[in-house]
């Protein structure tokens, strides 16, 4: 009855996707199509902004400038930043939130569908924007990703910068508010939040992160605007403004910014570590309450960016200790990673290498993170290459990782066939090796005194510099494979995928067909706790 | 009818989406075009700030026109407009952190900044060496910082017309609130009364706010270029305004959907969602109002 | 040169560090760990560097040793069967105790550094310190008591490394030395004379865009802001040249604006300055307060 009462809603909801591409793909209201959209967006993004990394690494290969002027290498710098976080790794998880969300919690689509096409379609037109100014007059951004003034003022390119933030901010915003409305309001009956996957509840804490400071930021670049067209003095001394209140109010927005990029990668960790240990997860509820408090610390410990800015010394020791606090909730994550692989019957298929990688190196991150929180010592490290070393950790083989693992474990679901798993795992190995030949000497040419965003060096960093640019062009290539994985994957691989792709994995998502139909639970599932990872969790 | 119940609302395909995606994307490449020109240069720039512009109208005006008519045709269930409650409660809280930020400029710039550049605290040396001459104070003595960036000025009053709009806001809440009272009681004729009330009372703080702009620039000297203390000033206080035009406009629409009959006694999801908005607006008042013109 | 050399000093350099933890005075090649630098204070971020890089390595050690001993033993491959249990209060006790018991120590030892390094009184020497796109300039403020008049000077890249650097110049950076030394984008035409065993109180800021001013064997960095003083100090204890950059982008160039300090004994330096001052004297040149015109 349920059915027949859907059918006199739409004419083309049972006949599977719409037939026109444009139809299809541009006037979408389908979380899985937009999801799609988001990925392959992400993947664009991921290209482009490696691209960058590229000229980055050619030019500091050696010493002396062989390839790029000090000004376009500072665009380099700027762009990669912007289009990595705002291209490549937050749309990838918004993507994965978009596929995945309503599967997990057995919803039949995002609580509100056109409104997340929305969310997605503006992104484009910001890159357009953004990445246009390379072309214009007076050239990009170049004052980096944080757009401090009055640097970033004296750019020519400023309001364009300014105006893409807006459209990405008001996708994100859209797309939070998508979020936490569908898994408040869509999941199926007996889905209970104490129930969830770990990666909903990721994504509903980051919702809320998103939703908190995109606006902040947004309120940051327009005081930007303004100071350059109309006269303000928000950010210039001479008239009681101050260019550091810029830094204040940016971080506020930037330090959850840096988590939004990793909660949903603990989520996804924390999907294919039990997976693939065939044990469910240790300490769900730890889990979920140490994303929440590290969520909750991400407002009190921004100015930790701007230790160097000479805060007052009240104002440095709080931020330190707060950032320091940071680090117990972080270690019970990776407590507990390490406790659901012990006593599991593990295998590791592509998504867990990636997984058990993400384990140790965003740990190794960690390490540096809580050095850095240490203000003496950050009076050194603070706009050195140890900075570089440490965010990079988090942020590649973090978040970037983290995507990777869960492109690998949902891939069979989406396309209904497997990926090869012998290249999946060179892809793997290529990047494990040549990730860390890129990033690690990075740490000692920090300590050793070179300061980040710079073209050009003294030839005592040139050893370090050209082990990491050889480290940076091989892990570049090595994504090559993954792009051909995944084109394998989607268009000639002849390997059907099981409902229930991998032996043990647990939750709603698996109970659907692979490929997954175009309309999933459109009459909310009957839950059987046992079908879900979580259904008795006890602790 | 009961089964229609439990199915959730999931639209067919929409062009609006994309269009909005464009008409956003011109309006602000526009923008930016504008702000670059060379002085004296028109250039495309504004062209497309005005195609966008009323491109934007048009988008908001079909995208809700479809939405009216699904939930006229009765597609929309309760689990539906929950949703569309979370949204709206959420998208208000997106728009309390936007202020947020402007709030925390004014608040850093009037305990931090402005007391630094004078000397106090952390600032002895910035003062010492800078800015020896700068009596630091907030308001006209000052605060527009040591270098007295768009010359003297005096600060509104803010027991004359701001006074006025805040009583102004406050009745106007209480309208909504009564005009949404009368729409559960089913009584159409006091709904379009006090709507219409509620609409002319943001339209008239719309007046003296542009009255006191104004002043503020004529006889004041007060400007966004005074310094910090102009900056701050005008930003929140202009977009509060915005909003309130906003606000203005969206009560207007529902008072002729009222007109026309949309809203039942427990059907009226947009109408509430606009009051909710309205009372948001009016609480972003109320801390200008303190923060802005009495402290 | 070549790099056969390089490698071998580099060695060198790296062995010598590690076994005699002497100061060095510039990065070396193969360098793997923070300087020690060279004034009272800069033990500190060294030794926390090197407490906090053993915490992490012992924490490190145990935790990836547990991983790895669970991906040989729990394997599905060598017949592992998975196990239930989910839950352990005593394990979780423990691992959320015990980092807070690190956390502890380092925290105090963070916390002391701290209020050391923010602590400049007594200070017997002020050097005003200006950053400008892009290179520095130094004004001698005060020295034992002593208001210095008209001694400041600006410190660009030196010609050699400026001529290098440029793209497609040919030059080989490996070519530019001074004293058998490599000091390619690390040398000025003017470095900042300082004498050693005297605590020198740093006043800095900025005339355009924010820099940021660091020497490691200073021990820190701290920005140059423009509008706004920042104060930090440092008490040499060995003569040297000490080579450091800007720290903070500050647009094109900012990778060519090296910090270069040269520490010199007390009876030097105080007849350096008196030189400067003599030659400053006689020339009714712009003073300290007002460098900007002389940028
Ligand atoms: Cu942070
Ligand atoms: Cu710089």
């Amino acid at each position: 009855m349920a059915h027949a009462a859907t059918h006199d809603q739409h004419d083309d909801h049972h006949h599977g996707a719409p037939k026109g591409f444009f139809a299809r793909w541009v006037m979408s209201t389908n979380h899985k199509d937009i999801g799609t959209l988001y990925l392959v967006l992400s993947l664009i993004a991921f290209f482009i902004g490696g691209s960058f990394a590229m000229v980055i690494r050619a030019e500091l290969f050696k010493p002396g400038l062989q390839l790029v002027q000090p000004y376009f290498f500072n665009e380099m710098t700027t762009l990669h930043a912007l289009v990595m976080i705002f291209g490549a790794v937050m749309p990838a998880f918004v993507g994965l939130g978009n596929w995945m969300i309503p599967l997990m919690i057995g919803a039949p689509d995002m609580a509100l569908p056109r409104m997340n096409n929305l969310s997605f379609w503006l992104l484009p037109f910001a890159f357009v924007l953004l990445l246009s100014t390379l072309f214009l007059p007076g050239g990009g951004p170049a004052g980096g990703w944080t757009l401090y003034p009055p640097l970033s003022l004296q750019g020519q390119s400023l309001a364009y910068s300014v105006f893409a933030i807006h459209l990405m901010g008001i996708s994100s915003i859209m797309g939070a508010i998508n979020i936490i409305a569908t898994i408040l309001n869509l999941r199926a009956p007996g889905m209970d939040l104490l129930k969830m996957p770990v990666f909903v509840w990721t994504w509903l804490i980051t919702a809320f992160l998103l939703i908190a400071v995109m606006p902040v930021l947004a309120g940051a670049v327009t005081m930007l605007l303004t100071d350059k067209y109309f006269g303000t003095s928000f950010f210039n001394a001479a008239g009681g403004g101050d260019p550091v209140l810029y830094q204040h109010i940016f971080w506020f927005f930037g330090h959850p910014e840096v988590y939004i990029m990793i909660l949903p990668a603990f989520g996804l960790i924390s999907e294919i570590i039990p997976t693939f240990a065939r044990k469910p997860i240790f300490g769900y509820k730890a889990m979920v309450f140490a994303v929440a408090s590290i969520a909750f610390l991400s407002f009190i410990v921004w100015a930790h960016h701007m230790f160097a800015v000479g805060l007052p010394l009240g104002a440095d020791i709080f931020f330190m200790y707060a950032t320091m606090l940071i680090a117990v909730p972080t270690g019970v994550k990776v407590f507990n990673w390490v406790s659901t692989m012990w006593g599991g019957s593990m295998s590791f298929e592509t998504p867990m290498l990636w997984a058990v990688a993400f384990v140790i190196l965003f740990t190794i991150g960690g390490f540096s993170g809580l050095m850095l929180a240490l203000v003496p010592a950050d009076f050194q490290y603070h706009d050195s290459y140890f900075v570089v070393a440490h965010f990079h950790y988090v942020l590649v083989t973090g978040a970037i990782f983290a995507i990777i693992a869960g492109v690998y474990y949902w891939l069979p679901k989406w396309t209904g066939r497997m990926y090869s798993e012998f290249w999946g795992k060179v892809h793997f190995w290529n990047s494990v090796v040549w990730v860390n030949v890129l990033f690690f000497p990075q740490h000692f040419l920090g300590l050793a005194g070179m300061p980040r965003r710079i073209p050009d060096y003294n030839v005592a960093f040139a050893n370090f510099n050209m082990v990491s640019s050889i480290g940076g062009f091989l892990f570049g290539a090595s994504q090559l494979i993954f792009l051909g994985v995944i084109v394998h994957c989607v268009f000639f691989s002849r390997k059907q995928a099981l409902d229930r792709v991998w032996e043990g994995a647990r939750g709603l998502e698996w109970t659907v067909p692979s490929p997954a139909p175009h309309h999933t639970f459109e009459v909310p599932p009957l839950i059987h706790d046992e079908d879900l990872a979580h259904g008795h969790a006890v602790d | 009818m009961g089964q229609h119940q439990d199915v959730y609302f999931v639209p067919s395909k929409s062009q609006w989406p994309i269009v909005a995606a464009v008409v956003l994307f011109l309006t602000v490449f526009g923008a930016g075009h504008w702000l670059n020109a060379e002085p004296g240069e028109s250039g495309f720039g504004k062209t497309f700030l005005l195609i966008g512009f009323v491109g934007v109208l048009a988008m908001f005006f079909g995208w809700f026109r479809a939405v009216i008519r699904e939930s006229l045709a009765g597609r929309y269930n309760a689990q539906v407009d929950r949703s569309f409650r979370m949204g709206m409660m959420w998208f208000i809280f997106s728009e309390v952190m936007f202020f947020g930020a402007f709030f925390g400029a004014l608040f850093y710039a009037r305990l931090y900044a402005v007391p630094w550049l004078g000397g106090e605290g952390h600032g002895v040396l910035t003062h010492q060496f800078l800015w020896n001459d700068y009596a630091a104070a907030w308001g006209a003595n000052g605060g527009n910082g040591p270098a007295r960036i768009g010359g003297s000025f005096e600060t509104v009053p803010p027991w004359g017309m701001p006074l006025l709009n805040t009583l102004i806001l406050l009745t106007s809440s209480v309208t909504v609130t009564i005009a949404h009272h009368a729409i559960k009681d089913g009584h159409r004729g006091r709904v379009l009364l006090f709507l219409g009330l509620t609409v002319l009372l943001g339209a008239s703080f719309l007046y003296f706010q542009a009255n006191e702009y104004m002043e503020a620039y004529r006889e004041l000297n007060l400007t966004l270029k005074s310094g910090v203390y102009g900056s701050t000033f005008f930003m929140l206080t202009g977009f509060h305004g915005m909003h309130v035009t906003l606000g203005t406009i969206m009560l207007a629409v529902m008072w002729l959907r009222e007109l026309k009959g949309h809203f039942t006694r427990d059907h009226h999801f947009a109408f509430e969602a606009v009051a909710w908005y309205w009372h948001f607006v009016d609480v972003v008042w109320l801390g200008l109002f303190i923060f802005v013109y009495i402290l | 040169m070549t790099t056969g050399g390089i490698r071998i000093k580099a060695w060198a350099a790296t062995a010598c560090a590690l076994l005699c933890g002497v100061a060095w005075a510039n990065p070396k090649p193969g360098q793997l760990n923070m300087p020690r630098g060279v004034t009272e204070w800069s033990e500190r971020p060294y030794l926390l560097n090197n407490v906090a890089l053993g915490v992490c390595v012992v924490i490190g050690v145990l935790v990836f040793g547990a991983m790895a001993i669970a991906m040989v033993r729990f394997r599905k491959s060598r017949g592992a069967v998975a196990e239930k249990w989910t839950h352990n209060t005593t394990l979780e006790i423990v691992w959320t105790t015990i980092p807070v018991l690190i956390l502890v120590v380092l925290a105090y030892l963070a916390t002391g550094g701290l209020t050391t390094f923010a602590d400049t009184t007594g200070s017997q020497m002020t050097v005003k310190v200006t950053g400008y796109q892009w290179k520095w300039r130094y004004d001698y403020v005060e020295y034992r008591g002593k208001a210095i008049d008209k001694v400041g000077f600006m410190s660009r890249l030196d010609a050699q490394s400026d001529e290098t650097r440029q793209l497609g110049s040919g030059l080989d950076p490996h070519a530019v030395q001074v004293d058998g030394e490599n000091t390619y984008l690390l040398n000025v035409d003017e470095p900042l004379v300082v004498p050693v065993g005297v605590k020198i109180r740093f006043v800095i800021t900025a005339g355009d865009v924010i820099h940021s001013w660091w020497v490691p064997d200073l021990g820190w960095k701290i920005d140059a802001i423009p509008g706004i003083v920042n104060a930090a100090w440092a008490t040499i204890k060995t003569p040297g040249v000490y080579r450091g950059q800007c720290a903070e982008l500050c647009g094109q160039d900012h990778g060519f604006m090296p910090v270069v300090v040269k520490a010199v004994t007390r009876s030097e330096f105080e007849q350096w300055l008196a030189q400067r001052q003599a030659r400053a004297a006689p020339a009714p040149a712009a003073t300290a307060p007002a460098p900007a015109k002389q940028g």
